[in-house]
């Protein structure tokens, strides 16, 4: 029984750790997509999560409109802001440094916090599951379908968008811009519409991650800084701009997170993590599946 | 450059020091006679204490082009070494200040030499990594820092006989090691070493090739940028008597590397403008807006970068 009893403790662990790390993988993406088109990390990545799950809370609600209508009309919302924040701020500056351009996306990403703080207040909010409340007995452990849902989405997410820039016009556009910016003009690509459906699919993705999470862990105005520091480090342990590994460190992130709050101490999971990305990067200093050579080129 | 740029490069910078040290002097003399404004002197102690560390960060990033997102946590190490010698072991103040400096210069070289050989992003989310360890363990470690209910009761400090305990007097305290800090940080500007730096920043593979030993001056100025940061930690701790993890956040970091944009990073006095703006920014003017002060903080940000991208050093160098 004490054999069976512990198994069950390391399924929980590693369900929360997966259900936690979905969400870095989607963070880790938004941030991969924007970087791959523009070399920026975009800090107000965070933002576009917390913005999701509170306007999801708002519209399910407060609105009270059916969960997909307000699943699709908070994706839409959030993904206007991102562009909007491409074209009034990051697009006016074009010719700034890489650096430059970072401060202006702390800049946007304490702007989009003020505002939360002032539109939604100070208060966390909940979100009712979408599907039942009750959790299942699964190998010893309960788990939420909620969890499933957090699981669920964020693997069609990843089919979709790896569809996308596989298989469609657009999304091998994209690709081109982030390959050879001027290649890419020559070959009568518009890199500057490419840049901003960047920063519409990021927010897209963001606010996702923020709808599905919301039901499970709350949402308030300033998690998003917390948010997006996890999905950099799940981004940069994969290796900047690589989907894949995007996806497998986010994963990571959670379950080291996860069994260390379980098995040594909830206080330190946040040093856990970013302890095992530290080490990684010293032996591997462009992630686990960035390639040094790439790295090298890079003006930043 | 020639050397007699450099030599009027460097008088020019002197004027300015000289300059800024008479301005300091007269400062509370102006400020202490309009009565709404008494409090500035209070707000130039922090001024004082936060330009320490984006002197430091000036040089690390404008000159070496290295970035940082963990000054925050060297700055954090030297208040809670000083706080916890000093209140929870009964040292003596400067022992203490000391002692945070030596040992955050150990833990930046320890950090610096596996750090600094990465890049671009990879070394912020390094550094940045490694600010927000520290924060939790300044959490954490209840027994020694109080945790995040925080430490009560630090001693002051004095010089001999005189104790820095108003305004005013730990006003010139901070703004005397300001002005030492300016002084040496333009020395190794105007340096060989400044000069090594430098080409750092244009291109470390040329500099190499040069015969530049870049990884050792990275590490050095990198250990040196913590000292800075450390000395400001100390300061800030025998100020306030009261120290909280959340002075030492990813966020203050973050606001430490924006005093530097923002100011200007290319040049020493960008460090000053930025730091002074920002602080009397949220420490003073955004009061008035009350729950918008984050928006317009944003929101000013935002357009100071957008429209300076070379900071307000820029501006000044342009008139």
């Amino acid at each position: 029984m004490e054999h069976f009893a512990i198994s069950g403790q390391v399924v929980q662990y590693a369900m929360t750790g997966l259900t936690v790390g979905s969400i870095y993988a989607l963070v880790a993406i938004g941030f991969n997509i924007i970087y791959n088109v523009t070399e920026i990390i975009n800090f107000a990545q965070g933002e576009f999560v917390m913005l999701g799950g509170l306007f999801m809370v708002f519209f399910a609600t407060v609105v009270h409109i059916t969960l997909p209508l307000a699943f699709f009309l908070t994706v839409v919302a959030v993904t206007v802001i991102g562009v909007m924040m491409e074209r009034f701020a990051i697009f006016p500056a074009k010719n700034a440094s890489v650096l430059t351009m970072i401060i202006i996306t702390i800049a946007c990403s304490i702007l989009l916090k003020g505002a939360a703080m002032y539109g939604w207040g100070k208060d966390p909010f909940s979100l009712p599951p979408f599907t039942s409340r009750k959790p299942f007995i699964l190998l010893g452990a309960a788990i939420f379908p909620q969890s499933l849902w957090v699981l669920g989405i964020t693997l069609v997410i990843v089919f979709v968008l790896t569809c996308f820039f596989k298989r469609t016009r657009f999304g091998r556009a994209m690709i081109a811009s982030a390959d050879n910016r001027e290649a890419a003009l020559l070959m009568g690509i518009d890199v500057k519409a490419m840049v901003m459906v960047s920063f519409g699919l990021s927010a897209a993705i963001g606010a996702v991650a923020g709808i599905v999470i919301t039901p499970i862990s709350l949402m308030e105005y300033d998690r998003g800084a917390l948010l997006g520091l996890k999905g950099f480090g799940a981004a940069v342990l994969g290796g900047l701009g690589h989907f894949y590994g995007a996806v497998v460190a986010g994963f990571a992130v959670g379950l080291i997170e996860s069994f260390c709050a379980g098995f040594i101490s909830s206080g330190y999971k946040d040093a856990a993590a970013l302890l095992v990305l530290l080490l990684v990067l010293f032996l591997r200093p462009s992630g686990l599946f960035g390639s040094v050579e790439v790295m090298k080129m890079k003006e930043f | 450059m020639p050397y007699d740029s450099i030599t009027a490069a460097r008088r020019q910078d002197l004027r300015v020091l000289v300059g800024l040290a008479a301005g300091i002097i007269l400062f509370p003399a102006v400020v202490l006679h309009i009565a709404p404004l008494r409090h500035y002197v209070d707000i130039m102690v922090f001024v004082g204490i936060f330009s320490l560390v984006t002197l430091g960060l000036t040089l690390l990033m404008g000159y070496a082009g290295q970035v940082s997102l963990g000054q925050a946590a060297f700055f954090g190490l030297g208040a809670y070494v000083s706080a916890i010698l000093t209140g929870r072991f009964g040292w003596p103040a400067w022992p203490a200040v000391l002692a945070g400096m030596t040992l955050t210069g150990l833990v930046a070289f320890l950090v610096g030499v596996p750090s600094l050989k990465l890049k671009g992003h990879y070394l912020a989310m390094a550094t940045l990594g490694f600010g927000v360890i520290v924060y939790v363990v300044f959490n954490e470690e209840v027994s020694l820092t109080g945790g995040p209910s925080g430490m009560a009761d630090i001693p002051g400090i004095a010089v001999g006989p005189w104790q820095m305990d108003t305004p005013l007097k730990y006003y010139y305290f901070v703004w005397f090691f300001v002005l030492v800090a300016l002084a040496f940080s333009l020395n190794i500007i105007h340096s060989r070493v400044g000069r090594a730096l430098r080409s750092i920043h244009g291109s470390e593979v040329a500099a190499n090739a040069m015969g530049v030993p870049t990884a050792s001056y990275k590490t050095r100025i990198f250990v040196v940028s913590a000292v800075y940061a450390s000395m400001a930690g100390s300061l800030y701790t025998h100020y306030m008597t009261f120290l909280s993890p959340s002075s030492f956040d990813l966020f203050w970091s973050i606001k430490f590397l924006m005093m530097v944009v923002v100011g200007g990073m290319t040049s020493i006095w960008g460090a000053l403008l930025g730091t002074c703006l920002l602080t009397y920014l949220s420490n003073e003017w955004l009061h008035m807006f009350h729950d918008f002060d984050v928006l317009v903080y944003g929101f000013i940000l935002l357009l100071i970068i957008m429209f300076l991208p070379k900071g307000l050093i820029g501006v000044v160098r342009r008139t």
